[in-house]
């Protein structure tokens, strides 16, 4: 593991970083945000084209680049940063990700160069109408090729060309299929969100034709390795606009006066912006080590993506909690720019399952269980 | 690696391999095996080479210590805060003080304590008022000191006193050598909430120092305290010596040993004001399949804090060696740490549960979980206050204001306890 970014890795953080400082402002995401794509195409177009970034952890062999996860994290933390509105998170992260780890490789070279060259875009779609991101929340089915049912909360579904989707066999096992978006039998609708800067849709599939990704591999472990890998990179997304708003609440707490001295003088406020930059600091250091983890194959990266994601959207809420509360009446007002933020945070803490979920799980998969029995209560059976 | 650096290493590595070669006897006697580190300067290498040292610079002083460590050799004394008193003396101490002092701070012969802290000051460790009055021949000291190891079995103390109370409170303080063993000095155990006494009250009741027992200048004391004060910090204070597991044949190794478990005695409890996540880490793996949920949320909070804490001291410890400037994470480990023990108490106690109301060899794992619940409260106060902590977070990393001042007038005029 590497606890220290490289010079390579600072130089593309810096090069994204300034990228969307001029592309993505708060006035490009609240203009973003009303529109029902919800990005901006010639931005799109210079980020895949001109910077490459659409292509970044995709092998070279599929029209990529060929760097790690640990380059797509960097990326990802500085569109979390400036909220950018734009599909990257869907098409790059997702469904690539998705694609790398279940295509067959004929497959991989027929689908892949599109979407890194950022001419096609892809999105995943696991959760159905019970919020689940895993293999029990499944219900869609597959015959002779054709799926039907009803996939939500699926990122920018209404603006993918390719669906990468999740269904059952007729033998209940899982499988993973790839959708074009146009097929009959498609119907599309955009969900209202709580936060607009990230767009979900619902699909409703009948008898689409679907070609399933390759065949041989464990669709159940291959789905919670995916998940696992969207977790680290939300994560990082995560710590990345958790940053922006500690900044916001500092710079915020110098400049404003009250009882003849800056609001950030105050104990209660200083106090408040030490905590958060604690938590803040852990949950950067759980995001990085995990990427690196997903970087490396590591096999404790079932483990880390739970630290990763339940830790980040904790530092998350809370930034944006605090950061509200020392803009104190403003923050609550459409003008200031915190409740993009704010929003954008609640929306993570929720999407593929809530901090308590991955505490949960991070739990079982250290094999630990605390006994109930130990202390004399009586033991409660888990699913 | 750059050819004339690593080359300066290689002849650095020879040479101190060559003097222990020639030197190291582990039947040799301590003391008089100290004297001999001190005289050639190997034992405190980073030192001044008129004072015992080599003028080493400190990048190269590892490999001293690893052909130390290579054939067990030991080394100068390191516990207690010795060697505090050996650095501040050393960069604000007389000739003369050196030349009394710092021989015998190697050796290991003379115990030192260090009175800071006040019952009317803790936090604002410059608001002391025990005072030091010159009578035209030497200073006589009143006063009370709190929180001191090893006062009991010390021979020099460092003492922070107030000599002019008529200007600002850290411009009237000056910094003495005190003789502990002397009438006007009276250490009385301070017994701790848990239990333990591993600090010391100390009174002054016309207490004498000599005039050459003066540190720096008359005035300068709050500068000197400042100097020992960033020694600690990087851990030049001897708490984190840790007693050989097996001792190699050779009397010096006993000697050694018994000095160590000596200055460790008072620290015994420290693990356990720290929360032991150890005793967490051992149980979540292998607990079966019963679980209470809002107890499993509560162990993943505390593993997770441990883990992401590690990860942050790691980024910390990775950017200093690569030579980029600090980040906010080197300065978030003690209030990471409070954090770890409080969160690591609770789940303790829900772990144990009624048989967290026992203790001693009732209680769950012999009392160690009764230690630890009793001892946690201690991690968030002492070496700096969450509170003072957060204000230093605040205002050094994230620039924020400082609070105005009260304190700022002549010190008679300050509000006190």
């Amino acid at each position: 593991m590497q606890f220290a970014f490289t010079d390579e890795q600072e130089q593309l953080r810096f090069a994204v970083r300034r990228f969307l400082a001029d592309k993505s402002p708060p006035t490009e995401v609240r203009r973003l945000m009303e529109t029902e794509s919800g990005y901006d195409a010639e931005v799109w177009r210079q980020l895949a084209g001109d910077l490459g970034l659409t292509a970044v952890h995709v092998p070279e062999a599929c029209g990529g680049q060929g760097f790690s996860f640990a380059e797509l994290a960097i990326i990802v933390e500085e569109m979390g940063r400036s909220l950018l509105c734009a599909p990257y998170f869907s098409s790059t992260v997702l469904a690539a990700t998705a694609i790398m780890e279940i295509g067959s490789t004929a497959q991989k070279e027929e689908l892949l160069p599109a979407i890194a060259a950022g001419e096609r875009l892809a999105t995943l779609a696991v959760a159905e109408a019970g919020g689940r991101w895993d293999a029990d929340g499944i219900a869609c089915r597959v015959l002779d090729g054709r799926l039907t049912g009803t996939k939500r909360f699926v990122i920018d579904g209404h603006i993918a060309d390719l669906l990468i989707v999740v269904a059952r066999e007729p033998t209940d096992a899982l499988s993973f299929h790839a959708v074009s978006a146009d097929s009959p039998g498609i119907v599309r609708r955009p969900l209202e969100t709580l936060d607009p800067t990230r767009k979900l849709a619902q699909v409703d599939f009948d008898r689409v034709p679907a070609i399933r990704l390759d065949a041989d591999i464990d669709a159940e472990a291959a789905l919670s390795r995916v998940l696992d890998l969207a977790a680290v990179a939300l994560a990082n997304e995560m710590v990345g606009g958790a940053q922006w708003l500690l900044e916001s609440a500092v710079e915020y707490a110098k400049l404003r006066t009250q009882f003849g001295r800056a609001v950030g003088s105050f104990q209660a406020i200083k106090h408040t912006c030490a905590d958060l930059l604690l938590a803040v600091e852990l949950a950067k250091s759980a995001a990085y080590y995990a990427a690196d983890a997903a970087a490396e194959n590591d096999p404790e990266l079932p483990v880390l993506a739970c630290i990763a994601k339940s830790a980040a959207a904790d530092a998350y809420m809370r930034a944006a909690r605090d950061c509200i509360q020392i803009h104190g009446g403003i923050g609550f007002t459409w003008d200031n720019d915190t409740h993009l933020w704010f929003k954008r945070a609640k929306s993570s803490e929720v999407l593929f399952g809530t901090p308590s979920l991955y505490r949960e799980r991070m739990m079982s998969r250290i094999g630990g269980a605390i006994s109930r029995g130990a202390r004399g209560g009586t033991p409660r059976t888990k699913k | 690696m750059n050819g004339s650096m690593s080359d300066t290493q290689e002849q650095l590595r020879a040479e101190v391999r060559a003097w222990l070669e020639a030197n190291w006897n582990p039947d040799a006697e301590l003391v008089a095996w100290r004297n001999r580190l001190a005289d050639s300067g190997w034992g405190m290498p980073v030192w001044p080479s008129q004072w015992y040292g080599r003028d080493l610079p400190q990048a190269l002083a590892p490999i001293v210590d690893e052909e130390f460590a290579r054939i067990d050799a030991v080394g100068v004394a390191k516990t207690g805060i010795r060697l505090l008193a050996g650095w501040t003396l050393l960069e604000h101490g007389s000739d003369a003080q050196k030349e009394t002092y710092l021989r015998r701070v190697l050796t290991g012969e003379d115990v030192w304590c260090q009175l800071f802290s006040e019952p009317g000051s803790g936090s604002d460790l410059a608001g002391a008022t025990t005072r030091a009055d010159f009578d035209g021949e030497r200073w006589v000291v009143n006063g009370q000191k709190v929180w001191t190891t090893s006062a009991h079995h010390a021979d020099h103390g460092l003492l922070l006193a107030r000599t002019d109370w008529d200007v600002p409170k850290h411009q009237g303080l000056s910094y003495f050598v005190i003789d502990m063993r002397q009438p006007g000095v009276e250490v009385r155990p301070l017994r701790q909430m848990n239990g333990h006494a591993s600090f010391n009250q100390v009174f002054f009741t016309d207490a004498l120092v000599p005039s050459e027992n003066l540190v720096s200048k008359v005035g300068n004391g709050w500068q000197v305290a400042l100097t020992t004060l960033m020694y600690e910090r990087r851990g030049a204070g001897g708490s984190r010596a840790m007693p050989r597991t097996s001792l190699p044949p050779g009397r010096i190794y006993v000697e050694e040993h018994d000095e160590i478990v000596t200055s460790l005695e008072p620290y015994k409890w420290y693990p356990q004001r720290a929360g032991r996540v150890d005793l967490v880490e051992a149980r979540a793996g292998n607990l079966g399949d019963d679980a209470d949920p809002e107890v499993c949320q509560e162990v993943a909070r505390l593993l997770i804090l441990a883990r992401t804490a590690e990860w942050t001291a790691r980024r910390a410890r990775a950017a200093q060696e690569q030579g980029r400037p600090q980040g906010p994470e080197g300065s978030l480990g003690k209030l990471a740490g409070s954090d770890i023990a409080r969160q690591a108490s609770h789940v303790h106690t829900l772990l144990a549960g009624a048989d967290a109301m026992l203790a001693g060899s009732d209680g769950p794992m012999d009392g160690l979980i009764a230690e630890i619940l009793v001892s946690v409260p201690a991690t968030s106060i002492a070496g700096g206050t969450d509170e003072i902590q957060r204000n230093i977070i605040a205002e050094r990393v994230l620039g924020m204001p400082k609070e105005p001042r009260m304190d700022t007038g002549p010190f008679r005029d300050v509000k006190r306890n």
